[in-house]
């Protein structure tokens, strides 16, 4: 399932018929049931010479990365060096000034934005992406137990601290089964504890034949990652 | 498992109905009620001029209630990384638009259709009158909301955007407007017609108009 989408829009004929062919083709359907068998051996994640701008600046050019089933990555540099572009480039969500993105796989992300509605408890916000990526109940709990927010379930989540929010993130990301993790940013506002618990669920991930890239500016104790310093791209 | 667009039809309305984000059905309904008891204080209690400008009346006040809340269609799944998400387990901004427009218009319509009965006792309309408005509201309806949507995408993100909003949807809004409160004068269905007519082309181009919009916002 390589998303054609990365290198732009496709043109508006491939916009429309992607529209249009949602309810025909169940292609929605897939990408919902995809992730619980995402993992295996077809799964990766590349890009060869991409270049990324801001508004007048150029961020990074001629970056290339490579990563297949089982490894991880961690982008380093500065604020404000673009990581989190890099990221958002990866996942398609934002298109390169120049190189292509290859992916295959599903994407998990997690960054500052949460996507939990903020009125309702936490358990509820949960429900609705379980409901979508198709996670049991017992699945959902167990993912919350693993995170330590079993406690929290019915607290809204706009008064979770900064931890617990980004904790209620990986346990979204948790229950979509992604293959390739994209996570920015992950171990802002944890504590020690929780900071061992993602590292040991990235590991996890990375055992099982999924593959990880982290952009954190701080180190992410992970057997066997590679380190990728945005500072010798930057343009 | 249920389908992933019926899913999120579900979020929509209960956060929509249950006034999570929307002030819930009570406000739009509050507020075209307000309209319509407002109206006979400013132009005066002349019954045959109240019969004659209510259906009108009731008209605008409808468009005024789905103009309330534009600024909550969109711009907070935007602002939350919902869109992302959803891009990424493969539901294109064009699906969850189209569901939006469905969630929206059940938030504000079938209500709205419903307080035009006291509305109209209010200004004293007759009983066939009503009922073009009432089929009126029943064409016009789902092209305002669908209109509604595409510009809450199109001003998501935009600053002082709820108010560019309101003054883009008055003018798009204006075919709809004509033919569903100018059956009234014509006292034929035929404007229902057009009106409904006017709502489906709204209705079809709101996906990809708010989806596009929505992507180029990201």
């Amino acid at each position: 399932m390589q998303d054609k989408r990365c290198g732009g829009f496709g043109g508006p004929w491939a916009l429309a018929w992607q529209a249009v062919s949602f309810p025909l083709s169940g292609g929605v359907m897939q990408a919902s049931l995809a992730p619980s068998t995402a993992s295996g051996p077809g799964v990766r994640l590349g890009a060869s010479a991409l270049a990324c701008r801001r508004g007048d600046r150029l961020l990074f050019s001629g970056l290339s990365l490579a990563l297949r089933p089982g490894e991880a990555l961690r982008v380093a540099g500065a604020n404000g060096i673009g990581k989190s572009s890099l990221i958002r480039i990866l996942a398609g969500l934002a298109a390169p000034y120049a190189g292509t993105v290859e992916r295959e796989g599903a994407i998990g992300l997690i960054d500052e934005r949460l996507a939990l509605d903020p009125a309702l408890p936490l358990g509820q916000a949960l429900a609705f992406w379980a409901r979508l990526d198709g996670v049991e109940e017992d699945a959902l709990s167990a993912n919350l137990a693993a995170l330590g927010l079993d406690e929290l379930t019915d607290v809204p989540v706009r008064y979770l601290s900064t931890g617990q929010k980004k904790r209620a993130g990986l346990a979204r990301l948790l229950g979509q089964r992604a293959a390739i993790w994209l996570l920015d940013e992950p171990l802002n506002g944890l504590d020690t504890a929780a900071c061992a618990v993602v590292e040991a669920l990235a590991a996890q991930h990375c055992a099982g034949g999924g593959i990880c890239l982290i952009a954190s500016h701080q180190p992410f104790a992970l057997a066997g990652m590679a380190v990728l310093d945005l500072a010798e791209f930057a343009a | 498992m249920s389908h992933p667009l019926l899913a999120i039809l579900r979020r929509d309305l209960s956060l929509m109905l249950r006034g999570g984000r929307q002030g819930g059905v009570v406000l739009p309904v509050l507020f075209f009620l307000a309209v319509a008891m407002l109206f006979p204080f400013a132009v005066g209690p002349d019954p045959r001029l109240l019969a004659r400008a209510g259906g009108g009346v009731i008209w605008v006040a409808a468009l005024l209630a789905a103009i309330l809340p534009l600024d909550r269609l969109i711009e907070p799944d935007m602002q939350l990384g919902c869109f992302d998400q959803w891009a990424l387990r493969g539901i294109s901004e064009e699906a969850v638009v189209m569901v939006r427009v469905v969630a929206h218009w059940l938030s504000f319509a079938p209500a709205l259709m419903l307080a035009a009965l006291p509305a109209g006792a209010l200004l004293g309309l007759d009983g066939g009158t009503l009922r073009l408005v009432e089929l009126g509201l029943a064409a016009g309806t789902p092209g305002l909301a669908a209109l509604g949507v595409t510009v809450a995408a199109v001003t998501a993100g935009l600053k002082g955007g709820t108010a560019l909003a309101g003054l883009l949807v008055i003018p798009l809004a204006v075919p709809v407007l004509i033919f569903g409160a100018g059956s009234l004068a014509a006292g034929g269905e035929s404007g229902i017609a057009l009106a409904a007519a006017a709502s489906l082309v709204l209705v079809a181009l709101a996906p990809f108009a708010g989806g596009a919009a929505v992507r180029a916002g990201r």
